[in-house]
């Protein structure tokens, strides 16, 4: 499902160079369930927004579904995140001038889905969280807990196949984020791609693959027997 | 996206930032209605003057002493003199045939005095056929009698301001007034007709032409007025009246011939272009409010973009989010626009409520053309806000909290 080769990722500060990523080579298949750990600085943001096509490598070849994405223009790759990427952040990122339905129905209306399905599907997918009776809260009314699962509804409402989440719990108290990645690893069983990356080893030892980064290099990849 | 959801995005972000929107709307919408009401005041004027013109009378010629235009060659060696307009001239143009009526004007100032009140006065001396010529209408009495130009009968006609000012509400039909050393019976009084040309008419006593000769110890007229057949027989009679007093004036073409066509058109071009400097003027708050525009939307750009990073990662391509920002743009010009034609209508009407007199008019081009400016300004400023939202590094834009 998704394959990097030779990934290389430099940033350039001054007249210093910084490796982010170097000869990073990754396979992960539909349905995998994965963390990505390491110390901070070491690379996992930037090895999750080459994976969501967010940034693009500078060296390498990134195959989504057989597809070489780095050859797809900005129009296409946009197009790609809006069918099968879905993304989960640190800092939750909801409009906070929208409500929670609003801002779940936003992909639909970038995707130009017609608006009287939208609202049924806005409408299952709170349900479906446990926030049907805080859809028309604007998000500085909601908790953070609550904030996180909203954004999880706007992630999937699109039906992706692949989620990435980076620190998704980062910001959250443990019982909410318990519950978020509860939901996250419900996902998972309904047979969508997780990849999350994460600093709580307690949470990184759930996952079924665990994908160690140290200074831009994979340093261990190790999975679970299933 | 849909037109309408992109509207609908459009509008709630507008008015997420009410303050900055209700800002913005205002410089838009002082512009477009400064642009329109400049532009009908203009129009007004416009109309005012056409309107002042056609009060002197239709069919109009005005004979003035002297040569106004410069034909070529150079000026005569001695100072040009120009020859006296008599009531001889003014007499002899009758003979044009295309001419219908004439109305020599002698002008002066003298004082009018009856019963120990004393006024100076402008005294017009002129003919009966002033009357038709002026369009005048008699709130008393009657006008100067018709008859022997040379023979100056002592009567005069009052404006009736002059008539107020003079009599209070004594009847002054009769009655004999002292105007200067003479003595002059009162036959009519002139209903009140508003301002020609700078002559307030109800400011005047009229006398017979000889009277004011005599009155002023002078022969020169201060010009003659010709009042043609018809519209058409203008220029006819205007080469008319050259004629014969170029004849008279041993072939010298002294004197100056303006028609009311003429002077109109000349007006009316002075005006028109008045209406459309004063409207570019405004045009240029305008653009000021353009180029206020570009500025918040660029703080709006910086202010979103964690906002422009998560549509991206939604899956929004460059070019829908330069839609985005370009349609708010687009949304606040039009918004403001339509604010601006509010308010235009609101001073328009309020002038003319102020103002009954003054005939302001909205010209038809001036609110589409405001509207159309104030939408390109949106659309001109807008599209630099809006690439470089289009452009701006998802990355770094959600990495920034
Ligand atoms: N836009 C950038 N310009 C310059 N350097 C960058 C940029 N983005 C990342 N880096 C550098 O690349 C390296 C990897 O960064 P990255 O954000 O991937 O780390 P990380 O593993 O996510 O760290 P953390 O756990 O703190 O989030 C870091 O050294 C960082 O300084
Ligand atoms: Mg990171």
């Amino acid at each position: 499902m998704i394959r990097l080769e030779g990934i290389q990722r430099v940033f350039q500060v001054g007249d210093e160079t910084v490796y982010a990523l170097r000869d990073v080579n990754l396979e992960i298949g539909p349905g995998e369930y994965v963390s990505v750990m390491g110390p901070s600085g070491s690379g996992k943001s930037t090895l999750l927004n080459i994976l969501g096509l967010l940034d693009r490598p500078d060296e390498g070849v990134y195959r989504l579904e057989t597809v070489d994405t780095t050859e797809l223009g900005d129009a296409r790759q946009a197009e790609v995140r809006r069918h099968k990427i879905g993304f989960i952040f640190q800092f939750f990122h909801l409009i906070p001038r929208l409500t929670a339905a609003e801002n779940v129905e936003l992909p639909m209306i970038l995707a130009g889905v017609a608006p009287s399905e939208r609202r049924g599907r806005v409408e299952t997918a709170l349900a479906a969280l446990g926030l049907a009776d805080r859809a028309r809260h604007r998000p500085d009314q909601l908790s953070g807990g609550q904030r996180q699962r909203v954004a999880i509804a706007r992630a999937t409402i699109m039906r992706p196949r692949i989620i990435l989440a980076d620190e998704p719990t980062g910001n959250l108290d443990r019982t909410s984020g318990k519950d978020v990645v509860d939901t996250i690893e419900a996902l998972n069983r309904e047979g969508l791609t997780v990849v999350m990356v994460t600093h709580d080893p307690e949470l990184g030892a759930r996952t079924r693959r665990q994908v160690q980064i140290v200074d831009g290099r994979i340093r261990g990849d190790r999975r679970e027997a299933p | 996206m849909k037109p309408g959801d992109l509207a609908g995005f459009c509008v709630r972000s507008l008015a997420g930032y009410p303050l900055r929107t209700g800002l913005m709307l205002l410089a838009m919408a002082i512009g477009v209605a400064s642009v329109v009401v400049l532009t009908s005041l203009g129009e007004g004027a416009r109309r005012y003057v056409a309107r002042e013109f056609t009060s002197l009378g239709t069919h109009l010629l005005i004979v003035l002493p002297g040569r106004s235009e410069t034909t070529g060659g150079p000026p005569p060696l001695l100072g040009e003199t120009p020859r006296d307009l008599t009531v001889e001239d003014a007499e002899a143009l009758r003979r044009g045939s295309a001419v219908r009526r004439v109305a020599p004007i002698m002008v002066g100032s003298a004082p009018v005095a009856w019963g120990g009140l004393e006024r100076e006065v402008t005294i017009l001396g002129s003919n009966a056929e002033l009357y038709e010529i002026r369009d005048l209408a008699m709130a008393q009495g009657r006008f100067l009698p018709p008859g022997d130009i040379t023979r100056g009968e002592a009567v005069c006609v009052l404006g009736h301001k002059i008539r107020r000012e003079l009599f209070g509400n004594a009847s002054p039909l009769g009655a004999w007034v002292r105007v200067g050393q003479r003595r002059f019976r009162v036959i009519g009084v002139l209903a009140p007709k508003g301002q020609a040309l700078g002559l307030d008419m109800s400011d005047v006593a009229v006398i017979p032409v000889a009277a004011a000769q005599a009155l002023f110890n002078s022969a020169s007229l201060f010009r003659v007025l010709v009042q043609a057949r018809h519209r058409d027989a203008v220029a006819r009679a205007k080469s008319a009246v050259l004629d014969i007093l170029r004849t008279r004036h041993d072939g010298e073409d002294d004197v100056t011939v303006i028609t009311q066509d003429a002077l109109l058109a000349t007006f009316d071009r002075i005006l028109t272009a008045l209406t459309l400097a004063v409207g570019g003027i405004a045009a240029i708050s305008l653009a000021v409010a353009g180029i206020l525009i570009m500025n918040v939307m660029l703080i709006a750009v910086s202010q979103r973009t964690a906002e422009i990073g998560l549509l991206k990662a939604l899956g929004a391509p460059p070019n829908q989010i330069q839609r985005l920002f370009l349609g708010e743009a687009t949304l606040l010009s039009l918004a403001g626009a339509a604010v601006g034609l509010v308010l235009a209508a609101g001073g328009v009407i309020g002038v003319v409520k102020a103002f009954p007199v003054f005939p302001m008019a909205v010209p038809a081009w001036s609110p589409l053309a405001a509207v159309g400016v104030s939408l390109a300004t949106g659309l001109v400023f807008g599209v630099l806000p809006a690439r470089r939202a289009a452009h701006l590094d998802p990355v770094t834009a959600l990495s920034r909290r």
